[in-house]
C-alpha cells in the first residue's frame, strides 16, 4: 500500500451525467469555508440576553443554599432562574416525554443527581457577566456519598436496552453449545464512560412571539423535537418553529431534549426578551447525554474446525440513578457470526450520573469491541488466522432467525481489504514483527456491522415553470452530507441537473425529515423525497398527457421518463416535452407534489438488514515505552447504493478515527468519591489529533440491495467504528502479545508485557 | 471571570509598581493566566498587562557565547530562531513538542516558566488543594492520579510542573533574571520551582511583584548541542501534556563523555534534574549499560503517590532511551513529530 | 471602566469600545461585532476553533483578551475570501473534503493559512499533521485536511512563483 494514499476522487470533480452516485462537492462547501454557514450560537435577535447555568459540582444531594444575591448584584445581571422562582412547565420533567425522550434537570426542586446538573440560571445581558454571575452562586450542598463505578453502583434488572430492544435473546441451547465445545475461551472486557464532545457545544437562542416560540438550535430530530418542546411549553407543536440549518457535529448527543436549553426558552418567555444559552465545553459533560460504561463478559465455545458451537455475550450497562437508557452492548454479537446458540443478556447499574443516550454506533461500538477482541481470542486459542476464523464462522443467514439477509457482501468485504492492506502471510504469533525503526509492529482486523433503520419521514417537491424544482424535508446536516446527498436523490427523482435543485432543510416547519440517526437519514428522508419527486413527475406526465399541443399527448398507457429537465415518451426520445413548456401551456405557475415513505412491514420482517465491513489495522509499538501508534488503516464496507462517494468516504474514515479514538484515547476519569469528571474538557479527555489519525483507506464494496428500501441506500455514518476499535486491539496484541481488556488501551498495560502496573 | 482592572503599564518599573500592590497579577499572552481567570482558580482585582513592555522581546547573545533571552519572546520564535536552535537543540525541541502551534505562536519565555500545574484537583473549585487554598488537603491523593507525581512530592500536594520547555532548561543551567521593587536579581532555573514540602502554595521563588524580565543560557550549556535531545510520552501523538519526559545532553569527546546533564519532566512539582546520574555518567563510554545505571540512580528516590507506579518503571526507560538518543547525536533537523518516540525524518513515512 | 482600542479586522479599521475589560478577542468579534465565523469550541485554547491571524500569526482568539491587542491587525475568516474567489486553501478543503459539520473549519482554514506562512512544515504530511495538530475535528476530516493543506501550499508556490517571474519580467 502506498504510504500516502491519495483517494481517487479528490481531483475534481468530473460529472458523467448528474445526481445520484456522483462524488460531488459539497453544496454547503461555501458557506462552511468561507465562516457564512450560520450555527445556533451565531444567532444574535435584536434586545438578545445571554444565560449561564450553574452546574452541580457534587452528583448526590441536595442543593441548600444559593448566594442569588451576590448574582444579581453583578453589574448587567437580570435574573436568575432558581427552583424558588422558575416558572411553571407544563410536561412534569420527572416523567419521560414519548417515544423516546428522557426525565430532564429542570430546576424541578433541590435534588442533585449527577454533577453539571443545573441548579441555576443567570441571565444578563453580557456573556461575561451572566458567566461571573453564576460563578457567584457560592452553592451549598448536602452531600450523599456518590455511587461510580461496579463496586458501589446498584445493579438491576434490565427492562429493555437502547432505544426499545429486549434486554435478552437466546437462540438455540447455550448449555448444549459449550458442552459440545473443544474449547472455550471467556473473558472480560471493560469499556468507559465517553462524552460526544461535538465540537459545536449545545446552543440555543430562543425568542417568543406570544405563544409561539422560535429556537434556533442544533438538532438531530426537528419534528420530534418541536413537538417536545411544545409538550413542555403547553403550546400546539406548530407554535415551535426550530431552524436547525447546520449543527456543529451531534453523534447522538442532539436528538434528545435537555435541560439547560430548556430553561433558556422558559427565561426568555418569562423575561420577554430572546436569550442565548451555550454550554461551555466542561457543562458537555453531565446533561446532554454519553456513552455509558459496560462490563462484558463473553464466552466463546469453539470445535476442533474453529467453528462455534455456542456464543454468550452478558453486558453490565450503566445509567443513571433516575433513568434508564442502556448501551445495548451484548446485541452486538447477535446479527453477525454462525453459532447454533447464541445468549446476550444485559444487566442495569445505576450511577449518580447524567443519564447516557446514544452516542454514535451505540450498543454496536462497544459491544463491538470486546465481541472482535474475544473473536480474536479464540482464533488465537484455535490456531487460526483471524481472517480465516471469521470466514469459518460467516454467517450466510441471520444467526438464529436463519432469515435471509437483504444483502451482504462481506465476503466482498473481506477479501479486499485484505487484499488491499496485505493481510496474507501475518504471522500468526504476536511480537514477530519490528520495522526498520525497531518499532513493534502488530496487524489485527475485525468485522464491522451496523443494522438499517428506517424511520418514517415526508417530503414535498415543486416543480417550477423556469424549469427549476424546490425539494424541501426538515432533514439535519450534521456534517454527514445532507445537504448534498438528499439533494442529489431530490434530483435523480425529478430528471433535473442538481444545480436546478433548490434544497430546503433543517427548519422544523417543513414536511418531517424524521430522524438524523441510526445511520438512517439519507434512506429515510431520501426515500420520502424520492417519492415525492415521482410524484410530481407523474402529475406532470398526466398534465402533458391530457394537453393536446404536448408531444406526449394521448400517450397515457404507455409512460413517460424524467431526463435533463425533460419527459420522454418510454422507448422513444423523438417525442418529448420539457418541464418548463408542460408547465407554461397549462398556465401554471409551479406544480408541487408531496410523499411519506415507510419500511414495508412485510419486507423488514422477512429480511435481515444490516451494512457490513471489514477492518484491518496497523500498529506501532514502541517496545520499551509502551506508546502506541496506529500506522495504516485500510476499511472496507458494503452499504448498498453509494449516494455520493467522496462523502461517504469521509464517513467510513471519520468512523474509523472514532476507532481509534476508542481503542486509544478517550475515557471519562471519574473521581470515586465525588463523581466528578477530572478531564471533563479537551485538554485531558483525549480525542485525536491530526497526527494521530495515519493514511486511511476506505474501500467501497459494490452491493445491490432490492429489499432495504427502493432506493437501494443502507447506512454509513457509524459502521466505522465497529471493527475498527477490535482491529486496533488486536493489533496491538500482534505487536506486543499484550491483550488489553479494558479501553482505553495505555502505556501501563502495555509496559512490561501485561496487566502488572493496573491498579486494583 | 472576576472583574478587575485592568492596566497596560509603560514599562517594567511601572509595572513592578502595580504588580506589588495586593490582588494583582501580571498577564502577558494570557494562554495560562487566562484560563486560570476563566475557570476562577485565579481571580485578580487588578490585572497588569505586561505583553507589550519595551525591550523584553528580544534574543541577545552574549559575548562569552551564551544568550538571553527576553521574557516576552514567544515560544516559537525562540524554537525556529536558527542559532538558538542549533545552539541548544534539546530547548528547542522540546518546545516544539508543547502545546499546539497556535499556543506556541502566543505563549512567551516569562509565562512558560510560570505556568501553573496541570492537576485536575487544582483546577477544580470543589476539591481540596493546598496548592490552591492552603490548608484545605489534597484530593489529588485518593483522586484521579495516575498522571501525578512520583517524585519530590509531600503528603500535602502531588502535582506535576507541566512545562517541557523548563525540563532541558534545568539540565543546561539556565538562569532567570527577574526584576523586582528592590532591583534586579539572578535565580537558578532550578531553584525557580518549589517543591511542595508543607507549603505547596509557594510554587516558585518569586515575591510578589517580582517579573520575570529574561532567561540566560550560559555559554556552557551550547557546548552539548551535538548531543542533546528532549523525549516525551505522550497519551496521544501530539497537543498534549507529558506522561513522562527527559532532557538529556551529553559531552563526548574521544569516545568518553565529559559532561552529562539530565532532567525529568512531568514526574514532580518541579523539572527534576537529575545530578547524581550525570555525575555517574561523567567519564563513561556512551553504552546502554551506563544509561541504565543513570536512570536507575536518577528514580531511586522515586514513589509512587497514587495509581502511578507505572510512572517510575517508564521514568527510568524514558532516561535510557533519552540518554542513548542523545548519544546517537542531534539529528541534523529538526524531527517531524518533535520529541515523540515516533519522531521521523523528512518524507520518511512510517508505513511498513 | 471602558476602553477605547483601536485594531484592523481584515483590513478595515476600526475604533473598538469595550466596556468590560473581560472581553476575549473571540467574545468580541462573535458577540459584539457580529462576525460569527470564528467559533468557540472550548473557550480554553484546546481545540483551535476559534483561531484567527493576529498580526499574521495564528493564535487562540478565545485566549486573548480584546483590550490587550490595541492596534493589532487581526484577520478572521470572513476576510480570507477575495469578493467571490475563494483562498487556495478555502478552494482546497472543498475539493478534499477537508470538513464534515464544518464548525472547525474556520478555525482549521486559518490555522492553515498561518502553518503554510510560518514555513515549517514544506510538502511532507507527516509536519503538517503535527504542526495542524492544534485544531481537533471531531468529524475526523484530518486526512482531507492534509490534502487540502498540501495541495494549497502548493498553489500558492505556484501562484508566488508567477507573481515573482511577473515582477522579474
Amino acid at each position: 500500500m502506498p504510504p500516502e494514499a491519495s483517494s481517487p476522487i479528490s481531483a475534481p470533480t468530473v460529472r458523467h451525467g448528474s445526481n445520484a452516485g456522483q462524488p460531488l462537492t459539497r453544496r454547503d462547501g461555501v458557506l462552511k469555508v468561507t465562516g457564512r454557514a450560520t450555527y445556533a450560537a451565531d444567532n444574535h435577535p435584536q434586545g438578545m440576553l445571554y444565560a449561564v447555568f450553574a452546574g452541580s459540582r457534587i452528583a448526590r444531594g441536595r442543593v441548600t443554599s444559593l448566594d442569588v444575591a451576590a448574582a444579581k448584584a453583578h453589574p448587567g445581571v437580570v435574573e436568575v432562574l432558581t427552583p424558588a422562582n422558575r416558572p411553571p412547565l407544563a410536561h412534569d420533567p420527572d416523567k419521560k416525554m414519548p417515544p423516546f425522550g428522557f426525565r430532564v434537570d429542570v430546576l424541578q426542586d433541590d435534588r442533585v443527581r449527577y454533577v453539571n446538573q443545573p441548579i441555576a440560571l443567570v441571565v444578563a445581558e453580557t456573556l461575561e457577566a451572566a458567566t461571573e454571575g453564576a460563578a457567584l452562586l457560592d452553592p451549598q450542598y448536602t452531600v450523599e456519598r456518590a455511587r461510580t463505578d461496579l463496586s458501589n453502583g446498584e445493579r438491576f434488572a434490565a427492562n429493555g436496552v437502547g432505544v426499545g430492544a429486549p434486554p435478552r435473546t437466546a437462540h438455540g441451547d447455550i448449555e448444549a453449545g459449550f458442552a459440545a465445545a473443544a474449547r472455550i475461551t471467556e473473558a472480560e472486557y471493560e469499556t468507559p464512560a465517553q462524552y460526544h464532545n461535538a465540537m459545536e457545544p449545545h446552543a440555543v437562542v430562543a425568542e417568543w412571539d406570544g405563544d409561539r416560540v422560535t429556537l434556533d438550535m442544533p438538532n438531530q430530530a426537528l419534528s420530534l423535537s418541536a413537538a417536545s418542546y411544545a409538550a413542555y411549553f403547553g403550546i400546539p407543536a406548530e407554535n415551535v418553529l426550530i431552524r436547525s440549518p447546520f449543527l456543529g457535529g451531534g453523534f447522538g448527543s442532539k436528538a434528545m431534549l435537555n435541560g439547560p436549553q430548556i430553561l433558556a426558552i422558559l427565561a426568555a418567555r418569562m423575561l420577554k426578551r430572546p436569550v442565548k444559552l451555550a454550554l461551555t465545553r466542561a457543562q458537555m459533560y453531565g446533561p446532554v447525554g454519553h456513552r455509558g460504561a459496560t462490563w462484558q463478559t463473553l464466552r466463546v465455545g469453539t470445535d476442533d474446525g474453529g467453528r462455534l458451537t455456542a456464543l454468550h455475550h452478558r453486558s453490565i450497562s450503566a445509567t443513571s440513578s433516575f433513568d434508564d437508557f442502556l448501551e445495548p452492548a451484548a446485541n452486538a454479537s447477535l446479527p453477525l457470526y454462525a453459532s447454533p446458540a447464541i445468549l446476550v443478556e444485559h444487566e442495569g447499574l445505576r450511577l449518580d450520573t447524567g443519564t447516557p443516550g446514544p452516542m454514535r454506533a451505540p450498543g454496536e461500538a462497544s459491544g463491538s469491541a470486546a465481541l472482535e477482541v474475544a473473536l480474536d481470542e479464540a482464533a488465537e486459542a484455535c490456531g487460526m488466522d483471524p481472517l480465516d476464523f471469521r470466514l469459518a464462522n460467516y454467517a450466510q443467514t441471520e444467526p438464529g432467525t436463519g432469515r435471509p439477509f437483504s444483502s451482504k457482501a462481506l465476503r466482498d468485504c473481506y477479501a479486499q481489504g485484505a487484499a488491499r492492506f496485505g493481510w496474507a502471510g501475518r504471522p500468526l504469533e504476536p511480537r514477530r514483527m519490528r520495522d526498520k525503526d525497531g518499532f513493534l509492529v502488530g496487524w489485527g482486523m475485525g468485522t464491522a456491522v451496523f443494522p438499517c433503520p428506517h424511520f418514517p419521514a415526508e417530503a414535498r417537491a415543486t416543480l417550477r415553470a423556469d424549469g427549476t424544482a424546490l425539494v424541501e424535508t426538515s432533514g439535519v446536516d450534521m456534517g454527514q452530507g445532507a445537504w448534498t446527498a438528499l439533494a442529489q436523490i431530490a434530483a435523480e427523482a425529478l430528471g433535473l441537473d442538481p444545480d436546478k435543485v433548490e434544497f430546503h432543510s433543517g427548519v422544523s416547519s417543513l414536511p418531517s425529515g424524521g430522524i438524523a440517526g441510526g445511520s438512517g437519514h439519507t434512506a429515510s428522508a431520501g426515500l420520502a423525497l424520492h417519492n415525492a419527486g415521482q410524484n410530481a413527475i407523474a402529475e406532470l406526465g398526466a398534465l402533458a398527457m391530457a394537453d393536446p399541443a404536448s408531444p406526449l399527448f394521448g400517450t397515457g398507457n404507455i409512460g413517460v421518463t424524467a431526463r435533463d429537465g425533460r419527459l420522454y415518451l418510454r422507448d422513444d426520445d423523438s417525442r418529448s416535452d420539457s418541464y418548463a413548456d408542460i408547465l407554461s401551456r397549462a398556465g401554471r405557475a409551479e406544480l408541487a407534489a408531496t410523499a411519506k415513505a415507510a419500511r414495508d412491514p412485510a419486507v423488514a420482517a422477512a429480511h435481515a438488514m444490516f451494512s457490513h465491513g471489514a477492518v484491518f489495522a496497523e500498529v506501532k509499538v514502541d517496545p520499551d515505552l509502551g506508546q502506541i501508534r496506529v500506522s495504516r488503516l485500510v476499511g472496507a464496507f458494503a452499504a448498498g447504493r453509494i449516494i455520493n462517494p467522496r462523502l461517504v468516504r469521509s464517513q467510513y474514515f471519520g468512523g474509523m478515527i472514532w476507532g481509534i479514538s476508542f481503542a486509544l484515547q478517550e475515557v471519562a476519569a471519574t473521581d470515586r468519591r465525588t463523581g466528578r469528571i477530572m478531564n471533563a474538557d479537551l485538554a485531558e479527555y483525549h480525542v485525536p489529533v491530526n497526527a494521530d489519525v495515519p493514511p486511511m483507506e476506505a474501500i467501497l464494496v459494490p452491493e445491490d440491495d432490492p429489499y432495504v428500501n427502493p432506493l437501494g441506500v443502507k447506512g454509513v455514518g457509524e459502521i466505522g467504528i465497529t471493527g475498527t476499535v477490535g482491529a486496533i486491539a488486536n493489533a496491538v496484541w500482534h505487536a506486543t502479545g499484550v491483550r488489553a481488556r479494558r479501553f482505553p488501551i495505555r502505556i501501563e498495560d502495555i509496559l512490561n508485557g501485561g496487566a502488572s502496573f493496573r491498579a486494583a | 471571570m472576576n472583574r478587575f482592572d485592568y492596566i497596560r503599564p509603560a514599562s517594567v518599573a511601572e509595572a513592578i509598581a502595580a504588580a506589588t500592590e495586593p490582588g494583582s497579577a501580571y498577564l502577558a499572552a494570557g494562554t495560562n493566566q487566562l484560563d486560570l481567570m476563566k475557570v476562577g482558580v485565579a481571580r485578580p482585582q487588578r490585572v497588569v498587562d505586561i505583553s507589550r513592555l519595551p525591550g523584553l522581546d528580544r534574543i541577545e547573545w552574549l559575548a562569552d557565547g551564551g544568550v538571553r533571552v527576553g521574557a516576552l519572546v514567544r515560544n516559537a520564535d525562540l524554537a525556529y530562531d536558527s542559532r538558538f536552535s542549533q545552539a541548544f537543540p534539546g530547548v528547542a525541541e522540546a518546545l516544539l513538542s508543547g502545546a499546539s502551534a497556535q499556543l506556541r505562536n502566543a505563549a512567551t519565555v516569562g509565562g512558560n516558566l510560570m505556568q501553573h500545574t496541570r492537576c485536575a484537583y487544582f483546577h477544580d473549585l470543589a476539591s481540596a488543594c493546598n496548592r490552591r487554598a492552603p490548608g484545605s488537603g489534597c484530593d489529588a491523593r485518593e483522586g484521579e492520579n495516575r498522571l501525578h507525581a512520583v517524585l519530590g512530592w509531600s503528603e500535602h500536594c502531588i502535582a506535576t510542573h507541566p512545562s517541557d520547555f523548563c525540563v532541558p532548561l534545568a539540565a543546561l543551567d539556565a538562569v532567570v533574571e527577574v526584576e523586582s521593587p528592590a532591583g534586579r536579581r539572578d535565580i537558578a532555573l532550578d531553584a525557580l520551582h518549589r517543591l511542595p514540602g508543607s507549603t505547596p502554595e509557594r510554587e516558585t521563588a518569586l515575591a510578589p511583584g517580582d517579573l520575570i524580565v529574561a532567561l540566560r543560557l550560559p555559554a556552557e550549556a551550547a557546548a552539548f548541542s551535538a548531543h542533546s535531545r528532549y523525549l516525551k510520552l505522550r497519551e496521544r501523538t501530539s497537543y498534549a501534556f507529558a506522561v513522562v519526559s527527559a532532557a538529556a545532553s551529553l559531552r563526548i569527546d574521544g569516545g568518553v563523555v565529559t559532561h552529562a546533564r539530565l532532567a525529568l519532566g512531568g514526574v514532580a512539582a518541579k523539572p527534576w534534574r537529575a545530578r547524581g546520574a550525570e555525575a555517574l555518567l561523567a567519564g563513561a563510554r556512551p553504552a546502554e549499560a551506563i544509561f541504565a545505571e543513570a536512570a536507575k540512580l536518577a528514580l531511586a528516590e522515586a514513589k509512587p503517590s497514587g495509581d502511578n507506579v507505572f510512572k517510575i518503571e517508564l521514568a527510568r526507560r524514558i532516561v535510557r532511551r533519552a540518554l542513548s538518543l542523545a548519544g546517537e547525536g542531534t539529528p541534523q533537523v529538526m524531527p517531524a513529530l518533535p520529541a515523540s518516540p515516533f519522531a521521523t525524518v523528512p518524507g520518511a513515512h512510517h508505513a511498513a | 471602566m471602558s476602553l477605547s482600542i483601536s485594531l484592523v479586522i481584515n483590513g478595515e479599521p476600526r475604533t473598538v469600545q469595550i466596556d468590560d475589560p473581560r472581553v476575549t478577542l473571540l467574545d468580541l468579534l462573535r458577540e459584539r461585532l457580529d462576525m460569527t465565523g470564528t467559533k468557540k469550541g472550548c473557550d480554553r485554547g484546546q481545540c483551535g476553533a476559534c483561531t484567527v491571524l493576529v498580526d499574521g500569526r495564528r493564535i487562540n482568539s478565545c485566549l486573548s483578551l480584546a483590550a490587550s491587542l490595541d492596534g493589532a491587525r487581526v484577520t478572521t475568516i470572513e476576510g480570507l475570501a477575495e469578493g467571490d474567489t475563494l483562498h487556495a486553501v478555502q478552494a482546497a478543503f472543498i475539493a478534499h473534503d477537508g470538513f464534515q459539520c464544518g464548525y472547525c473549519t474556520p478555525g482549521q482554514i486559518m490555522s492553515a493559512v498561518g502553518l503554510i506562512a510560518e514555513g515549517h512544515a514544506n510538502g511532507d504530511p507527516e509536519r503538517i499533521r503535527e504542526l495542524m495538530s492544534g485544531n481537533i475535528c471531531r468529524c475526523g476530516a484530518y486526512q482531507g485536511i492534509v490534502e487540502a493543506v498540501l495541495e494549497a501550499q502548493k498553489t500558492l508556490a505556484d501562484q508566488a512563483g508567477r507573481d515573482g517571474r511577473r515582477n522579474a519580467a
